[in-house]
């Protein structure tokens, strides 16, 4: 596969995902990205070892004293294979694990979309969309659009980040191919439209919806959620 | 790199996991747990979680080690690294209880190569500046790169804790890791 993306995530945002204090909804695209751009791939696991040598530096704690016989009692109980989280004895949440790629969909947006799915939700003109998830820090849908048309503005001022996972768009900042991310801070100017061929299908991230728009877009949005 | 005529030359965290990995061999994780168990039990305990939630966490990220030590190439992180990427994930997980989006893994099974012996041993010693990097660090930055890494989820957290405003703490930072990019870049 071609990993050579030509629009990347600014470092600070990988930082902020590796170190993990990314929200969800932007952790969703960065993942995603990664898995698609082996220069990205990189910076998060250069970031991953300042997180390894504070780890070596941190004062320790002593954990439970039976912990270690516990522990090593367990290695004989344990596949050797990959189905770690299928098996290990958990008293712990979220012990699935993350599902593998589907389609043009990475493993971190196949674990938004479930089983099945997407489940598009017409916006008119042809464009669709898929609220994958949306929270106090931020919201992640798929977009649907098909050639010619305008993307939908789905940012409110904030971070907006733009993942193209089929297809492609172009703007005045330029041309966005599969695995290129466009990254847009507060309230840029731009109307990216779908090139010709397949119908462009984007991840998109953005800061809490709605906060700081008029009453009348607002009724709209709450409508459309866009 | 089953085989590895230069494996002594790794740090020792290093060793005893490519040890597990290529032997399954228990001394050495036994010598895995006393380094990581400890650490593992202040970084889960920064981030307000109970002692017993903690000893559970723990002992996942360690189990999760032993199992999945076939996917540790250490021409692209060390021990540490690679534990702390299971511990950071399995956190993530507990508190905000959704599951950490990750990359999807690459394609592992295309052999290793002479050539990835040189990388790893290479990535072994850029690590090892790194620390020192780190180590020459101001107390003040250390601290925040140690909370980012290893402590609170959340920049609001931070802000909290050090009463600093957010703009603040944001190039504090990027400016500690200004620093230590300068290390990174031998890395990437």
């Amino acid at each position: 596969m071609n990993r050579n993306a030509t629009h990347h995530i600014p470092d600070e945002i990988i930082e902020a995902y590796a170190s993990g204090l990314l929200p969800h909804a932007f952790s969703v695209v960065v993942a995603a990205h990664v898995s698609l751009c082996d220069k990205c791939r990189a910076t998060a696991e250069a970031c991953e070892a300042v997180g390894g040598v504070a780890l070596d530096h941190i004062d320790g704690e002593a954990p439970a004293q039976d912990l270690r016989a516990r522990t090593l009692s367990m290695l004989d109980d344990l596949p050797d294979a990959d189905q770690t989280h299928a098996r290990l004895p958990r008293n712990l949440p979220i012990t699935a694990p993350q599902p593998a790629r589907r389609g043009i969909f990475p493993g971190a947006v196949a674990a938004e979309l479930g089983d099945d799915g997407p489940r598009w939700k017409s916006l008119g003109a042809g464009i669709r969309q898929q609220i994958l998830t949306s929270g106090p820090d931020g919201t992640v849908r798929l977009l649907y659009i098909p050639a010619g048309k305008a993307v939908p503005d789905h940012g409110h001022g904030g971070l907006e980040m733009t993942l193209v996972l089929q297809g492609s768009f172009s703007d005045h900042t330029g041309h966005f191919a599969k695995g290129d991310v466009q990254v847009v801070e507060d309230d840029l100017e731009h109307t990216p439209i779908a090139d010709d061929g397949p119908a462009c299908i984007c991840l998109a991230a953005t800061d809490a919806p709605l906060r700081f728009n008029a009453m009348i877009p607002r009724l709209l949005q709450r409508v459309f959620r866009i | 790199m089953t085989s590895d005529p230069t494996a002594t030359e790794f740090s020792l965290p290093t060793q005893w996991l490519i040890a597990v990995r290529n032997r399954r061999d228990r001394e050495a994780f036994g010598h895995l747990f006393d380094y990581f168990a400890p650490r593992l039990t202040a970084m889960m305990l920064r981030s307000g979680m109970s002692r017993a939630i903690a000893d559970d966490v723990v002992q996942d990220v360690l189990l999760t080690a032993w199992t999945k030590a076939a996917q540790f190439d250490p021409a692209r992180a060390q021990a540490s690294t690679w534990i702390y990427r299971i511990a950071r994930n399995r956190q993530i997980d507990i508190l905000r209880r959704e599951r950490r989006p990750v990359p999807d893994a690459l394609d592992t099974g295309e052999e290793h190569t002479e050539q990835d012996a040189h990388q790893a041993l290479a990535l072994d010693q850029e690590s090892a500046q790194l620390r020192a990097a780190l180590a020459a660090l101001s107390p003040d930055q250390r601290d925040v790169i140690e909370k980012a890494y290893l402590g609170d989820l959340t920049h609001t957290e931070i802000r909290q804790r050090t009463g600093l405003p957010l703009g603040t703490i944001k190039s504090r930072i990027r400016l500690g890791l200004e620093r230590l990019r300068h290390e990174l870049k031998e890395i990437r």
